[in-house]
């Protein structure tokens, strides 16, 4: 980071040349990203992003907490998808656990990851053309995030921050009546993509500005550690939800979409497309729902129902167990990877058979896409930077951490 | 579900294609593996490492680098322990790759010549960790303060920090 050092760390190489800072304060680099430019005329012909200003140490916080206090700090890392995180982080200490997730708990998971995937594409689309200069479809990508977020609100009591997911299980069994509210929401959904699809995928000026803009090739993407539609827009075809399905994904029908071209144009039509195939995850959970409880049958891991808690003298000792000491994880390691909106985000914990983690690594996708960004940059002009921030949809609180 | 315990025996791992493709070609140089909850890893020599992920990528198609990080295990030695994590796109498979590293001679050789993605990540972990990857392009620190002193992610740091 260094905001704190007076010298810049980029000298220009030739006379003509000259550097420029874009970020951190900039409203087109979507957070706290610092931009080191280094630009011939509008060419640009060196870049370097410079990080950290949204460096929080939540990999150091998380080892000073038990393994259940963790979950409200992964909300905090990549803010659009707080559910995604969750997931990731119980995912892998489940699996440390060997913990079985009763299937109804598993499906609402999925159901609630597709409408974090949905939300975070709509900020992403609505601040991606307003970069862009398509004012208005800002405004109609909010309305329908409003929905999702009353949706979440819904569940967990809080818009953004929702913490939902339990290690076993959910936090609460789901309120009535959540289901016809996202069965009237996912119905309605594609419709107004095709509103979104009207206003940029033939238009002719968001065409020209992103169409050839910020290409990348397939080698080059998978070399540098892109994963998520920055890679899968230039013809990997690699998505974790298929290809190694976690939390019951296996039982999903859903299309990868794939593009050949890299280009901004191509990595929009993947989102929009991601889209529709998401809701269409949200419809088939909502048909096929399970029966059942929510919470895995581990009495010394799960909280108690609260009802039990008061009338049974076992509930209530485990409950005062695991507030005051949380659980012991028998020792080992596991890498789990999960596929947010962003990509492939990953989470390593180890254990050494306490009741706090050793480490916790957070793989954020952001942090890996964005070594992409210079090479679909350098050599092309300074208005394009701008297109290609938005096309790989970064989230400084998953790059910093 | 009951835990299965850990498969650490060299012997019983042979058949894993990754673990023999390394041992044929140096086999004292894979100081341990383990098989445990269904994940692979492979503890590497120092000197051996940047041979290894060569063969990894090219032979056997991991030519993709999720992840590297490291683990502190202060006060026992060796204190480091650098942690790749592999993933084959074609075979559909992960592996975890380690290398140990004593806490008076933290450095090992950088593996951005074989994944380029390894860049940021080794640099977070100089950062954080203050471990040194020789022959990386550019390892300054990523997240902290140029002018930091300490490495916050060491146990022996503070988690609050120093006052």
């Amino acid at each position: 980071m260094a905001h704190m050092t007076t010298t810049v760390p980029l000298e220009p190489a030739e006379d003509r040349t000259m550097i420029i800072n874009m970020g951190p304060q900039h409203p087109s680099t979507h957070g706290v990203l610092r931009l080191l430019l280094e630009i011939d005329g509008e060419t640009v012909v060196r870049m370097m992003p410079d990080i950290g200003y949204l460096h929080t140490g939540i990999e150091k916080t998380c080892e000073a907490k038990f393994y259940q206090q963790v979950v409200v700090l992964t909300d905090r890392i990549d803010y659009l998808c707080p559910l995604t995180n969750n997931l990731a982080y119980c995912l892998a200490v489940e699996k440390l656990l060997r913990l079985e997730i009763p299937p109804k708990a598993q499906w609402i998971r999925v159901l609630l990851n597709e409408l974090s995937r949905i939300n975070s594409h709509l900020v992403w689309l609505g601040t991606h053309a307003l970069d862009i200069g398509a004012m208005s479809v800002f405004l109609y990508c909010f309305r329908e995030r409003e929905d999702v977020l009353r949706i979440f609100e819904m569940v967990s009591g809080q818009r953004m921050m929702t913490s939902y997911f339990r290690i076993g299980g959910l936090a609460l069994e789901p309120p009535l009546g959540l289901f016809e509210r996202v069965k009237k929401f996912a119905d309605r959904f594609p419709e107004k993509v095709d509103e979104y699809e009207d206003l940029l995928t033939q238009n002719p000026i968001w065409v020209e500005r992103t169409r050839g803009v910020g290409r990348i090739s397939g080698e080059d993407a998978v070399a540098l550690g892109a994963s998520g539609p920055t890679l899968r827009g230039s013809g990997v075809d690699w998505d974790i939800r298929r290809d190694q399905p976690y939390s019951g994904y296996e039982n999903f029908k859903f299309k990868v979409p794939v593009g050949k071209d890299g280009d901004v144009y191509t990595r929009y039509l993947l989102r929009v497309q991601e889209l529709r195939e998401s809701n269409g995850i949200v419809q088939q959970a909502l048909a096929g729902m399970p029966e059942g409880r929510v919470k895995a049958d581990a009495p010394k891991i799960v909280l108690p129902d609260r009802e039990k808690m008061k009338t049974e003298m076992e509930s209530l000792i485990y409950h005062f167990k695991i507030v005051t000491e949380g659980f012991a994880v028998p020792p080992g390691e596991v890498y789990m990877p999960t596929e947010s909106p962003r990509g492939e985000m990953g989470y390593y914990v180890v254990s050494d058979g306490t009741a706090k983690p050793y480490r916790v690594h957070m793989r954020g996708p952001s942090f890996a896409n964005l070594q992409v960004l210079p090479k679909m940059c350098e050599g092309r002009l300074l208005a394009d930077v701008v297109a290609a921030i938005g096309s790989i949809d970064i989230i400084l609180g998953d790059v910093d951490r | 579900m009951p835990l299965e315990p850990a498969v650490t025996d060299l012997e019983q791992l042979k058949t894993h294609p990754a673990l023999a493709r390394l041992m044929e070609r140096d086999a004292a140089a894979v100081e341990g593996a383990k098989f445990d909850r269904d994940e692979m890893t492979m503890v590497i020599a120092r000197v051996f490492l940047r041979e290894a992920c060569s063969l990894l990528k090219l032979d056997l198609g991991f030519t993709f680098l999720a992840d590297l990080t490291a683990v502190d295990w202060y006060p026992s030695e060796p204190r480091f322990e650098v942690v790749y994590h592999l993933l084959s796109m074609q075979h559909k498979e992960r592996l975890r790759l380690k290398v140990k590293l004593a806490g008076d001679d933290a450095q090992v050789e950088s593996v951005t010549g074989v994944w380029p993605a390894a860049n940021f990540f080794e640099r977070e972990v100089y950062d954080l960790f203050g471990i040194r990857f020789t022959g990386h392009p550019n390892l300054r620190r990523i997240m902290m303060p140029e002018d930091w002193e300490g490495h916050p992610l060491r146990k022996d740091y503070p988690v609050e920090g120093y006052r």
